[in-house]
Order: structure tokens, then C-alpha cells, then sequence
């Protein structure tokens, strides 16, 4: 298998994006990356897309070749592959991405992902996300997204692992990282009490528990390590990545307080790259809702089961604390346009292990890992990433 | 010869309700909603109120300010966006009511919440091209929210009504513009008991676009600026849209706070600009400038340039209630009482 490197990273504003549609983001990060790994578009060879449900939110399918012929690939005739893992759809994009270079199939990869949300209503959009559950069982049953979160956190406090405060405190911190990040959806910060008297949506959850509804799109170029410097001096290099699959339903998990796919795709990660989580400067992580942000610190190895919301509420977790996470604002403060959320976070690791996130920057940062989740831990794909 | 504001009258139910009220009902922080839309309370009709009696209110009181023979009348149009009927006028009733019929031309106007300044706009044409002596616009609204939703803290009911003519003006209009594309941010389809909304697209591309633009456009093509006008009355849905955009215009706190009723009143719909118009008007001095800028969902803003004239001084404002007289004789609804005046509540057959 060959070294794999990212040599190009775009990203656009996220947010309610309503002047703009699916394909415009889409193209705009696409030719950022691209233009950022100093390419000519007879160089890619492959394209793959993450998104979860333009179906269902644009009413446009096979976007695979909707994006290759806008962005001016179909001419070259470049092969463009639409990758669905609900919320990890972009990182899962990421990973075919990287497989596909490793294995010495394709030379120059373009990894896009996007999701235009706002053209349908609140409401519509909710309908469209629970179909990342468990259909049959949970979401015709009445089960949301939030309420499913809203469960876990229950469950998290009853078991004495975290307060309802600790719990807040991961969205105040969000925030703050956000308003560090230019790109982010909201770029202001909040207090602790903002989120606790914000109007409830599943108890305890309250909708500053909860990542918004967003529009965006990011991208990144992908190419083998050793010809990374044709084209960059600040290669980035994967050094694992990892996914597991889980119950589609989280009422089969015998502990709704950790994610096992998390677990395990983030030890085969680990073993790829060599490291562990005591070598890793800073995170990101799928806090789709603040719960999980707890989770995913505990499943990924960074802090015993009890300890991650403590070690929030201590600013461990903060630009200049002993682990940085979420340093982009995360999908709370950032935005979540579900397909391009995996993919934004490799854009942060790069920036960052490139040493050019200006405000935000993590200084020295040297290994970086992200994680993504698809429904309520049914797909799980880590990254793993390091200065070349 | 100049076109003007002759006389003009207004009219808000009495009830009240207020956003901790509604809060309390559905759970949700009042007081947080109460402080986000600056809105202390909102008007409520009574059963037996809706935009025909408060048009021919607002527009009896207009008749007795002055000294006009309502045959002289030759337009009336009432602007609302809820009309008590599909098909079947609001305007021929109070032209009735003021005795203006039958020799006039009357219409229903529906411009979401403009269609009161589109009505001022249609007479001042007529009054200026010399086809009638004088002519009625109205803008009153009933205001629907469904229970529960965010618009259910501001929506409510108003008023207020215009003579318009050449003789014995009030006010002069200097100049008016309107500014209008297909924005579709706020809707209610025919049959629809309550309105749908895009949420924070109202917003920004909605009313701050179409505001703005229509506010900078007429003070422009009047070669002014901010400094030069003593009020300015916006288009309010809530107390906090108003202020933002003036701010962003130059305008200050005091400029505004005249006009601004919706903090006491709720959003009166077609009402909103008319209403506080009127509470300028209430208290406006020979001279003073005033900027005026509507705005209608759909979308679009009509801008009036308006100078107030020395009859001011002989005109009898004392013959029908002012705005002030309103906001002070009021009383307070609970909920439940609140839902059977707004027909809220499943009734049996």
C-alpha cells in the first residue's frame, strides 16, 4: 500500500446559504482544493463525492455526475462515485479516497462533500435526518434524531458520568472555537446559562445541545505521499484511518453511553498509524449533538469513561489546553451540512497541521484525528493525520 | 399642485395580550421571547371586531377631523391580508359607514403587509392627476398566528386611515418610490387558516433587503440623508427589525421611537406603517420631515417623503382618539379568554 497525502483543501462558508445552490458550494469548494494543490483538471483521475440526501433535500440524485460535469470532469470523462453513510458520509468519502491512492488504482483523487439544507423546512429537514435511524423501529415510531440524544444524555447523567452543566459546557466551548473560525456558521460566543434557558427540544437537550440545519461543502486532493511535493510544500500526511459498523438501532446496544464502532475504528486506526491517543495534539470530533462530543473524547481512548465532561468544563478541551478539540467550532458551530461535515473536518487537521489557522491555531500541533459518526453510532470512521 | 395627507384616523382594540402569557400556555421562556421581538404585549380583537369595523373606525375618525363632504370622496381602498371575505369588498362597507358611496371606486388591495401604503399610493395618483378630489387608503389587519408558532407572539390587530387630497393638506408628500421582487419569504394559500413563513429568511433577504433598499433609493432621488428627517416609520413586524435596520441606515433611537408601536401593539399587519404614521402625525410639528418605509411580503417596499405643512397647527386632532389614547385605555386577556376571541377554539356544530 501506498503513503497517501493531502495536498489541497477548499472549504466555503457555512451557514443558510439561500443565494446559493447544491452545485454552486459544491463547485466552489471543489475548485478552491483544487486550485490550493496547484492542479490542472487533466491531472484527477477520481472523483468521490459524500452526501447524504440531496434526494431528499434538492430533489437531485446522482450527483456523482452532477458534480463531475459542473466542475468540468465529465469532459475529461473522470470517474465520480457518490459515497452515503448518513452524517459520516463525507469522511466515508475520504476514506474511499484514500484507499483508492493507496491501493495504486488512482494517482490524483478529489474528495468533495456537500449538502444544501435550507431549501426545504425545519420540519422537512428533521424527517430527512431520522431516516439515518432505524426506519422501521425507531423513526416511524415516533423517534427524532434529538430525542434518541436526548436518551443517551439521560442515560449518561443517571449513570453519574457527567452533569447536565458538563454536558452544556462542550456547546459554549463549540462556540468559542467557532468565533475563531471565519468560515464557521456562528462565529459568536455563548454562556453556559445561553444554553441552558434556550427553548427545550428533548430533554435535557435544548437547541443549543443541538448542530444546526446548514449548507456547504468541502473538499480536499488527495495523491500518493512521494509525489505529494510536486505539487505542495506543506504535504499532510494519512497516517491510519479506520470504520466499523454498529446496530442501526440504538435501542440494540447493551450501553446507549458509548459507541463501539467508535472504539474499534479508532484502535484500527491507531494500529495503522502507530500511535496513540497520548501522540494525538488535537481533535475533532461529530458533536452532532453535545452528548456525543463526551462519547467520542471516552471511546477514542482520550479520557476514561466519567472524565470527559469534566475535563470540558476544566478548558482541557480548549484552544491552548492539554487537548484541543473541535478547533474549527465543530458541527455545533461550524454547521453540519451533513455530507460535507466529514470532510470539513480533514480540512481542519490540514490547516491546522499546516500550520496556517491563523487565530485558531493549535500551536506545534504534529498529529491530528477526526471522527465521524453516521445515525446514532451505527457507522463510525476515524482519521488519523500528521505533518508529512 | 401639491398632494397631501388631509386628515387621517386610526384604531387598535382594546385587549391585550403579552407573550409571558402566551409562553406560559406552550411551555415556552416568554420573557426571553418578549425581550428577542421587543415586544411587551400585542393587540387582540374582540369577537366582534375584525378589519371591516376596525377600517370604518379608523376611518370615522378621520371624517370627524375635518370638514369634508364625504361625496367628495372618489376612491377608497382598504389594504389587508385578512379581508373578512374571499370575494365580497371590505371597502364598500365603510365607504357606507362614512357616507362616501355611491359615487366612488372602491377595492380590496392584498399586499402581505403593504397593501395599506399601496392603497395611499394608488389615490395619490388619482388626487394628483386631478380624476378625484379626494381619495381613502386604509391599512388595517386581523393578524393570523397559528397557536404555538413564533408568530403567534406578534400577530395582532389595527388600523389607520388616510384622507387624501390637494386642499387644506397636513402633510405634503415630497416624493414616494416602491421597491419590489419575487421573494417568496411569507405565503398563505387560499383556504389556509394561517400563514406559512421561511423563518430568518424573512430576515435578511426579505425585509432588510427590501427596506433598505427602497429607504436609500428615496433619499436619494430626494438628495437627503438621515440628518434630515425627524421620524422615520418602518414596517414592524416586531420591535427589534425597525431599529436594526434604522441603525443601519443612520438613523437614531429617537428618530424612531415615535413611529414604533409594535413594542405595545404586536405587528398590525397592513396596519403597522399606517398606525405609526399616525402616532407621528399625532404629535408632528410644521415641518418636521418624516421617512416612511413599508414593506409587503411576497416582496416589497413602498418609500414616502413626507413634509408636514402649518395647517397642522388649526387641524382638530382632539376630534377622534389618539394613539396615545389607545395604547392607554387597554386591558389584559389570559390565554383561554384570548382563544375564543380569535376563534381559536373547536366549537360544537
Amino acid at each position: 500500500m501506498r503513503e497517501v497525502a493531502v495536498i489541497g483543501t477548499g472549504v466555503t462558508q457555512f451557514g443558510e446559504l439561500w443565494d446559493h445552490s447544491f452545485r454552486q458550494v459544491g463547485i466552489q469548494a471543489g475548485l478552491e482544493a483544487v486550485y490550493d494543490a496547484n492542479l490542472s483538471g487533466s491531472e484527477i483521475d477520481a472523483m468521490y463525492i459524500g452526501n447524504m440526501s440531496s434526494g431528499r433535500f434538492i430533489d437531485q440524485h446522482h450527483i456523482g455526475a452532477l458534480i463531475a460535469d459542473y466542475s468540468g470532469m465529465a469532459s475529461h470523462n473522470v470517474p465520480s462515485t457518490r459515497i452515503e453513510a448518513a452524517g459520516a458520509s463525507g469522511s466515508l468519502a475520504f476514506r474511499q479516497g484514500v484507499m483508492a491512492v493507496a491501493s495504486g488504482m488512482h494517482d490524483v483523487v478529489v474528495v468533495g462533500g456537500a449538502e444544501k439544507m435550507t431549501d426545504v423546512s425545519d420540519d422537512a429537514s428533521n424527517f430527512i435526518l431520522n431516516s439515518a435511524a432505524d426506519q422501521q423501529w425507531e423513526s416511524m415510531m415516533g423517534a427524532t434524531f434529538a430525542s434518541l440524544h436526548a436518551m443517551i444524555a439521560k442515560r449518561y447523567i443517571h449513570e453519574g458520568y457527567a452533569t447536565r452543566e458538563q454536558i452544556a459546557q462542550v456547546a459554549v466551548k463549540s462556540h468559542l472555537h467557532g468565533a475563531l473560525n471565519p468560515k464557521a456558521q456562528f462565529q459568536r460566543q455563548i454562556k453556559l446559562e445561553t444554553v441552558l434557558r434556550s427553548p427545550m427540544v428533548a430533554e435535557p437537550l435544548t437547541m443549543f445541545d443541538c448542530s444546526p440545519i446548514s449548507d456547504g461543502a468541502a473538499a480536499v486532493v488527495l495523491c500518493p505521499l512521494d509525489k505529494a511535493h510536486e505539487y505542495t510544500d506543506k504535504p499532510v500526511k494519512v497516517l491510519g484511518t479506520g470504520q466499523a459498523s454498529d446496530t442501526l438501532a440504538l435501542y440494540q446496544r447493551p450501553d446507549i453511553c458509548s459507541f463501539g464502532a467508535t472504539k474499534v475504528a479508532s484502535r484500527m486506526a491507531y494500529d495503522i498509524a502507530g500511535v496513540g491517543p497520548e501522540d494525538i495534539d488535537l481533535v475533532e470530533v461529530h458533536d452532532d449533538y453535545t452528548i456525543s462530543e463526551l462519547l467520542a473524547l471516552e471511546d477514542m481512548g482520550f479520557f476514561p469513561r466519567g472524565e470527559a465532561g469534566r475535563a470540558v468544563e476544566s478548558g482541557e478541551t480548549e484552544i491552548g489546553g492539554r487537548l484541543p478539540v473541535n478547533t474549527s467550532g465543530g458541527l455545533k458551530a461550524r454547521g453540519n451540512p451533513i455530507g460535507a461535515t466529514g470532510v470539513a473536518q480533514i480540512v481542519e487537521l490540514v490547516t491546522q497541521l499546516r500550520g496556517d489557522a491563523d487565530k485558531r491555531q493549535v500551536k506545534g500541533a504534529k498529529t491530528g484525528m477526526a471522527q465521524s459518526i453516521g445515525g446514532t453510532g451505527s457507522t463510525a470512521v476515524i482519521t488519523i493525520m500528521g505533518v508529512a | 399642485m401639491d398632494v397631501g395627507i388631509v386628515s387621517y384616523g386610526a384604531y387598535v382594540p382594546r385587549y391585550r395580550i403579552t407573550p409571558m402569557e402566551i409562553g406560559r400556555v406552550w411551555g415556552q421562556d416568554g420573557k426571553a421571547m418578549s425581550k428577542g421581538l421587543y415586544i411587551n404585549s400585542k393587540s387582540v380583537p374582540s369577537p366582534d371586531e375584525d378589519v371591516v369595523t376596525i377600517s370604518a373606525q379608523a376611518a370615522r375618525g378621520m371624517m370627524r377631523r375635518v370638514q369634508v363632504d364625504p361625496a367628495d370622496i372618489g376612491a377608497l381602498y382598504v389594504g389587508s391580508e385578512s379581508h373578512p371575505y374571499a370575494v365580497k369588498p371590505t371597502g364598500t362597507i365603510v365607504a357606507e359607514a362614512i357616507e362616501a358611496s355611491p359615487e366612488l371606486c372602491v377595492a380590496d388591495l392584498e399586499f402581505a403587509c403593504k397593501a395599506g401604503t399601496a392603497g395611499m399610493q394608488m389615490v395619490m395618483g388619482m388626487v394628483g392627476s386631478g380624476m378625484i378630489r379626494y381619495g381613502v387608503a386604509i391599512g388595517a389587519d386581523t393578524s393570523q398566528g397559528a397557536p404555538g408558532d413564533a408568530l403567534e407572539y406578534s400577530a395582532s390587530a389595527g388600523g389607520a386611515a388616510f384622507l387624501i387630497g390637494r386642499e387644506d393638506i397636513i402633510a405634503r408628500f415630497n416624493g414616494t418610490l416602491s421597491y419590489t421582487t419575487d421573494t417568496p419569504d411569507f405565503w398563505r394559500r387560499e383556504g389556509q387558516p394561517y400563514p406559512s413563513h421561511g423563518g430568518r429568511f424573512t430576515g435578511e433577504p426579505a425585509y432588510f433587503k427590501h427596506v433598505g433598499e427602497a429607504a436609500r433609493r428615496m433619499m436619494e432621488r430626494m438628495g437627503t440623508s438621515p440628518g434630515d428627517y425627524n421620524h422615520i416609520v418602518l414596517h414592524q413586524p416586531n420591535g427589534k427589525f425597525p431599529q436594526r435596520m434604522a441603525s443601519m441606515l443612520g438613523f437614531s433611537d429617537e428618530q424612531v421611537s415615535r413611529g414604533l408601536l409594535t413594542p405595545m401593539v404586536g405587528n398590525t399587519y397592513s396596519g403597522a406603517v399606517p398606525l405609526g404614521l399616525a402616532a407621528v402625525l399625532d404629535v408632528a410639528k410644521p415641518g418636521d420631515r418624516i421617512l416612511a418605509v413599508a414593506y409587503g411580503s411576497g416582496a416589497g417596499s413602498d418609500a414616502f417623503d413626507i413634509t408636514v405643512t402649518d395647517a397642522i397647527k388649526g387641524f382638530d386632532r382632539g376630534a377622534a382618539p389618539t394613539i396615545d389614547a389607545m395604547m392607554e385605555n387597554t386591558r389584559e386577556l389570559d390565554y383561554a379568554t384570548y382563544a375564543k376571541y380569535r376563534g381559536k377554539i373547536l366549537m360544537k356544530g
